[in-house]
């Protein structure tokens, strides 16, 4: 079953997300009233990594399970849109104290008010479908 | 071993394994990015009929909908058996400053004044739920990703867009933890 693995990383995702208590609203209040260096400290090593790993797939151009080059496409140039939109999002991470990922977390920990958040994420998506071309990018 | 491993984690050791299941990722030809679900579960809902941003190949995504009910597998897992029912340590400081908003220090990971059952059925607690996940849905896809696809791969991929977008992501938490919050607790 080749969705297995995607599975799996996803349950471990979900148990790191739990056991680093990034998905409480606790600890998302904390990080935005720098009052604690563990959301940074999360954030930072896994940049602190990501950076040199990717820097090594790219320099020894390293493929992936199927043999194709792991390929990594550069972001549409813009700042309006990242600007805005990642205040957008901002404002709602720190009300909620989630991101899309924790989210599911939460509702798997049985955090059921949770499911209200994520339906409305759902349903924020679609409105920015429809009014995508209105909006500046 | 096992009352190891119920202890909280480090945030270098989760921060770790986060880049860790990045690669992981990029090995197996995908990219880490979450919010996509939320376009993905628009498509697969139909929504493609009528908006044009919807109207996508949405079973390419599968595999990024299996890792999503992995972590909601991962989350029930962590509490059934990866925890010692602790509450989050949070730091004195931000146990202060939440009492003047009316939050009681943490028992668990998450405060019954916005995640308990009975406040959720109240209008108040259920539009702070309401709105707080339509400003993160629409939010993410607006920015083009969240979290993951930002903060973790597109600085880790040095792109000025992402730092861009975490910049917005601070300047919105800083304006709701400072200035909204008070005024909505």
């Amino acid at each position: 079953m080749k969705f297995l693995k995607f599975l799996i990383l996803g349950t471990l995702f979900g148990i790191v997300m739990a056991k680093s208590e990034a998905f409480s609203w606790f600890r998302i209040q904390e990080m935005f009233r720098f009052q604690s260096f563990h959301m940074y400290g999360i954030i930072g090593t896994g940049v602190t990594l990501g950076v040199i790993g990717v820097a090594l797939i790219k320099k020894y151009k390293l493929r992936d399970i199927k043999g194709n080059p792991i390929l990594f496409y550069p972001k549409e140039k813009s700042t309006a849109r990242y600007l805005i939109g990642g205040t957008i999002f901002g404002l709602g991470w720190a009300l909620s104290g989630a991101c899309p990922g924790p989210m599911v977390v939460n509702i798997g920990y049985g955090y059921m008010a949770m499911i209200i958040v994520f339906v409305f994420a759902i349903i924020g998506t679609y409105l920015f479908g429809i009014i995508k071309n209105k909006l500046p990018h | 071993m096992l009352e190891f491993i119920q202890q909280p984690w480090t945030s270098w050791v989760s921060g770790a394994l986060i880049a860790g299941i990045m690669f992981l990722l990029l090995f197996f030809g995908q990219s880490f990015g979450f919010s996509s679900n939320l376009r993905t579960i628009c498509s697969a809902a139909g929504g493609g009929k009528f908006v044009k941003f919807f109207d996508f190949n949405w079973r390419s995504q599968i595999w990024n909908l299996m890792f999503l009910i992995g972590a909601v597998l991962g989350g029930f897992i962590a509490n059934q058996f990866l925890s010692n029912g602790q509450p989050v340590q949070i730091s004195q400081n931000t146990i202060s400053d939440l009492a003047t908003l009316g939050i009681a220090p943490p028992t668990s990971a998450q405060p019954d004044e916005l995640f308990s059952i009975e406040y959720m059925f109240t209008l108040k607690g259920f539009l702070i739920l309401a709105v707080g996940g339509l400003l993160v849905g629409f939010g993410s896809r607006y920015a083009g990703g969240c979290t993951s696809g930002h903060a973790i791969s597109g600085l880790s991929n040095l792109q000025l867009p992402s730092l861009i977008a975490v910049i917005g992501f601070f300047i919105g938490g800083l304006i709701m933890t400072f200035v909204l919050l008070p005024l909505i607790l």
